[in-house]
């Protein structure tokens, strides 16, 4: 292996000059960059005489050491001058970085950013809305345009492969109410309140919840997924010239599909929690099933059955506007695709549990209690 | 290391590819010589990339060896790789830059991977040169890839790959969507970064203007191998259906008049009309 670069001072001639040695390349450059810096008084003339080859980190470290001064260079040879040569025509000042600004500015900015954002996003949501519904309308009107087999492809999609993780899910969490609800009650020996428990909880609250959880992390994400990575191969464009409506073709399936497919799998994650309730009852209080259903009957009002019935497609809604409008808002590169795709589950999740609670308040004033 | 200095920095011998029943490559020879820009050619679906891919790595063959600078390539571990990795550079078919990063920090990524001891004004300073030589202006040295456009992404893609001042160059259908005089422009380019850094040039493409403008040979990829290698001419001579129909297709011919007109006009003859009829000598 050649000698790694080094450089020597010495006075020829009466000039003070700087002569490097060894092998210029950026693998042998070493240290010689930072020592170049504090060689002083600066050299009449560097020699390159010395040198037994010279990459452009090389060359450059030399044409940072000559330029805008008189220093005279000299012992290039040919191939070494013209990489000399072609550097310093290369030699234009260049950012690296954006500007930034101070931090203070930037917390102010980006939360100013922020609220902008999230009164954009709201407004575009609603106007997704409406754009929907619009369609939806003329599709009414049309029946010819009507999607049959891109929805039935979502409801399989949205609803079918749904049915195993939403009921393993949902018969987990029926046994955990009865279990947790049980070692609460048997403090006032009133264990068979269990049953009420677990009745009317799947059916006013956890089974639309948890759906609504599941499908905004399985489907909603898909849909600003799918939706996002068309929009990038120009996909969407591509439709919109053939004359194909992307909000009929794209949107329209999988809204439908959510609002359809949600009182459905709400209903039956209700179901299976209620069975992985009254078994653990069964197993662990003693209630036959027989009783536990016997009592169901007693104590789950058929509102609370409502209330699944219609939060269930409310939530459908806002899973799949929320997915689909950002999958539509996918721009630039692939980075986006991530990013729309949080934001859809999160925006979902969070309008969900909102309305929950807007539905809780209002169902109780009703007398739906 | 310096000692032998071999003469084929690239050596392919029974290379065999497969995709499942599909069989890309099977017994495919090939040999890159030192300082030469060799164009690799072929019907879609021969295999092109899939080949440039073994030749790097980043594709396991079924069979076969693969010579880089004189190493064995097949079954070294990364660790192993490394020191081969940093003597060539990648230019893929759409720039395939870091997205978070600007062009600038891209160029600097392998900079920054294979030597940390630099400083970061050094740093900024090669990527500048860089940036600068690949012909892009120096606004777009703090831009992110999305803000720019499809050529633009090929020069910081080059200029990424110039960034270890490799020996090495592979380029995947470089001109491929680039308007003519960009694609001129590229020509150009690689061609001067060439003589300037005494470049290899593996160099994949459909673009014929690019083959007659720069590639001192062409391999034919066809029927899972090379069929035929060597200089236009030389294949010209050949009697073999795709590369005739190639090279003498109707924008074969058109490549063909255009590199003789320049050839003529670099020979002195400026003020021969550019319509004039192909002299004939040159076997087009």
């Amino acid at each position: 292996m050649s000698a790694p670069a080094d450089f020597t001072l010495a006075d020829e001639d009466g000039r003070r000059t700087l002569r490097f040695t060894g092998t210029l390349t950026l693998a042998r450059l070493q240290d010689v960059p930072a020592r170049l810096e504090h060689v002083d008084p600066a050299p009449a003339a560097v020699d390159l005489s010395g040198i037994d080859r010279m990459d452009t980190v090389g060359a450059w470290v030399v044409h940072r050491l000559v330029r805008d001064t008189s220093i005279e260079v000299t012992g290039a040879d040919a191939g070494a001058a013209h990489l000399l040569q072609q550097v310093a025509a290369a030699d234009k000042p260049l950012k690296v970085r954006p500007d930034t600004r101070t931090p203070f500015l930037r917390v102010l900015g980006e939360m100013g950013e922020a609220v902008i954002g999230s009164a954009r996003t709201l407004m575009g949501l609603l106007g997704f809305f409406g754009g929907v519904l619009v369609t939806f309308w003329d599709v009414v009107r049309h029946p010819r345009r009507f999607r049959m087999n891109a929805i039935v492809r979502q409801f399989e999609v949205v609803g079918i492969e749904a049915l195993a993780i939403v009921g393993l899910m949902s018969f987990l969490i029926g046994i955990v109410i009865a279990q947790q609800g049980a070692i609460q009650l048997r403090q006032f020996g009133a264990e068979v309140f269990t049953i009420n428990l677990v009745g009317r909880l799947t059916f006013r609250e956890l089974g639309v919840l948890m759906t609504a959880i599941m499908v905004a992390g399985r489907s909603g994400s898909a849909f600003a997924a799918q939706i996002g990575s068309m929009r990038l191969a120009e996909e969407v464009d591509a439709m919109r010239t053939i004359g194909v409506s992307p909000m009929e073709a794209l949107v329209l399936p999988r809204v439908l599909a959510a609002v359809l497919m949600m009182p459905l799998l709400s209903v039956y994650a209700a179901l299976v929690a209620l069975v992985g309730g009254g078994l653990f009852s069964w197993l662990s209080l003693d209630i036959p099933p027989v009783t536990f259903v016997a009592r169901l009957q007693e104590v789950v009002p058929l509102t609370d059955f409502l209330q699944t019935l219609i939060k269930a497609p409310v939530f459908g809604v806002i899973i799949a506007i929320a997915g689909c409008y950002q999958g539509m808002q996918v721009e630039g590169n692939a980075e986006a695709v991530g990013l729309r795709t949080t934001a859809a589950v999160v925006q979902s999740i969070f309008l969900v549990i909102v309305l929950d609670a807007f539905f809780a308040v209002f169902f109780a004033s009703i007398g739906w209690i | 290391m310096s000692g032998d200095r071999p003469e084929n920095l690239i050596e392919v011998r029974g290379l065999r590819n497969s995709f499942g029943d599909q069989i890309v490559h099977d017994n495919l020879d090939l040999d890159v010589r030192r300082g030469e820009i060799l164009g690799v050619v072929g019907g879609s679906g021969t295999g092109k990339s899939v080949l440039m891919r073994s030749i790097i790595g980043l594709q396991q063959p079924d069979q076969g060896e693969v010579k880089v600078f004189g190493e064995q390539m097949i079954g070294r571990d990364d660790a192993d790789a490394r020191n081969i990795r940093r003597r060539w550079g990648i230019l893929f078919q759409g720039g395939a830059l870091f997205s978070t990063l600007t062009v600038a920090e891209n160029v600097q990524v392998p900079l920054r991977e294979y030597f940390r001891h630099l400083d970061s004004k050094l740093l900024d300073e090669i990527a500048g040169y860089k940036v600068a030589m690949t012909g892009l202006p120096a606004e777009a040295g703090p831009k992110y890839p999305s803000e720019l456009s499809g050529g633009m992404r090929k020069r910081a893609g080059l200029a990424r790959a110039l960034a270890l001042d490799p020996d090495l160059l592979f380029l995947d259908e470089p001109t491929a969507g680039l308007d003519p005089i960009s694609a001129a422009a590229f020509d150009e380019l690689i061609k001067s970064l060439k003589d300037t850094l005494g470049l290899t040039v593996f160099l994949i493409t459909h673009d014929l203007d690019t083959l007659y403008a720069i590639c001192d040979r062409v391999a034919v990829l066809a029927d899972r191998k090379v069929v035929a290698i060597g200089t236009i001419p030389e294949l010209l001579a050949l009697d073999h259906e795709w590369i005739q129909e190639y090279f003498r297709g109707p924008r074969g011919r058109a490549a063909a008049d255009a590199a003789e007109r320049e050839d003529s006009d670099q020979a002195g003859q400026p003020d021969q009309p550019v319509g004039a009829p192909a002299r004939t000598e040159q076997g087009a």
